[in-house]
């Protein structure tokens, strides 16, 4: 069932197909890379305080972005399963951290789709680290917001596009 | 037997210790690892130093991976070392590419180590 948002608009696409794609590659890479299970959690993502959101250019097949949201303490944890050392703080091994994370989730993701896993181009990642900002994406008929649980951590990705061609 | 000096490219420096670790999990036995952060910066190493095995990622700015690999083989540097490409891009077409370029492995992250043991050590078996 789904637990996310996803809106389409013109284009049929199977949404759901894509939601489930996410689940598999978001799981797929905290198991792997760092030992964990992570699983679609219920409810909406908190958001304020101090955060960390990491942001994948899609182009080609598709156009538009995946982001992956997360909260200091979600990020710190994740740099540390990862690399096996406990960051004290957001430090640049946190935010390359998350930014490899986000990459790896978007690859995995579009893999698991044929034609994506050859026609759709992913950008380098692009971290944002702090208290006080805002991401914004132009409106694209496809817009995937899921929440996800790791340990007792929450973090949120959503993936915004538009198929091209 | 003395060990093998690696170097690994990625713009992600937790990447490349990632990278460096699931070598040595894999049963490597590295006598040095040579770290680049772009392509542009592995050219600038293999410049310096030999090596005996390169890892490389494909999605970097500043020289991608594949320009990196064309950039091997068109100067002559690392004739006869294995070039493993460890990167996101799983289609085919991203395989085949890294191939053609000049890559003799292609492992997708995530990754394991034993992905990378089966991919890697059978190219540094002698021949």
């Amino acid at each position: 069932m789904s637990q996310g948002t996803a809106v389409a608009v013109g284009k049929p696409v199977n949404v759901a197909r894509f939601e489930e794609y996410l689940d598999r590659a978001t799981n797929e890479v905290f198991s792997t890379m760092m030992g964990v299970g992570c699983a679609p959690a219920p409810g909406e993502p908190a958001m304020g305080g101090e955060s960390i959101s990491a942001v994948i250019g899609l182009a080609g097949a598709l156009s538009g972005s995946l982001v992956l949201y997360t909260s200091s303490e979600a990020a710190m944890r994740m740099a540390e399963k990862m690399t096996g050392i406990a960051p004290e703080e957001v430090d640049e091994m946190v935010r390359d951290a998350i930014g490899e994370v986000c990459n790896m989730v978007a690859g995995a993701w579009k893999g698991f789709d044929p034609s994506l896993a050859s026609g759709c181009l992913l950008s380098t990642p692009t971290v944002v680290a702090g208290t006080s900002y805002e991401l914004f994406s132009q409106k694209a008929p496809i817009r995937i917001l899921r929440r996800y649980l790791f340990e007792t951590l929450t973090f949120t990705v959503t993936i915004t596009c538009e198929p091209q061609g | 037997m003395s060990g093998t000096t690696v170097l690994i490219v990625d713009d992600s420096s937790v990447m490349r210790k990632i990278v460096e670790r699931a070598l040595r999990q894999a049963g490597l036995n590295l006598e040095k690892v040579v770290e680049a952060g772009s392509g542009r910066e592995g050219l600038d190493a293999l410049e310096r130093e030999p090596v005996g095995l390169i890892v490389s990622d494909i999605n970097m700015p500043n020289m991608d991976g594949l320009e990196f690999l064309r950039q091997i083989q068109s100067r002559g540097l690392a004739q006869g070392v294995p070039v493993v490409m460890i990167t996101t891009e799983s289609g085919e077409e991203h395989v085949r590419e890294a191939l053609a370029a000049g890559a003799q492995g292609y492992i997708r992250k995530p990754f394991t180590p034993d992905q990378v043991r089966e991919r890697v050590l059978p190219l540094l078996v002698p021949a």
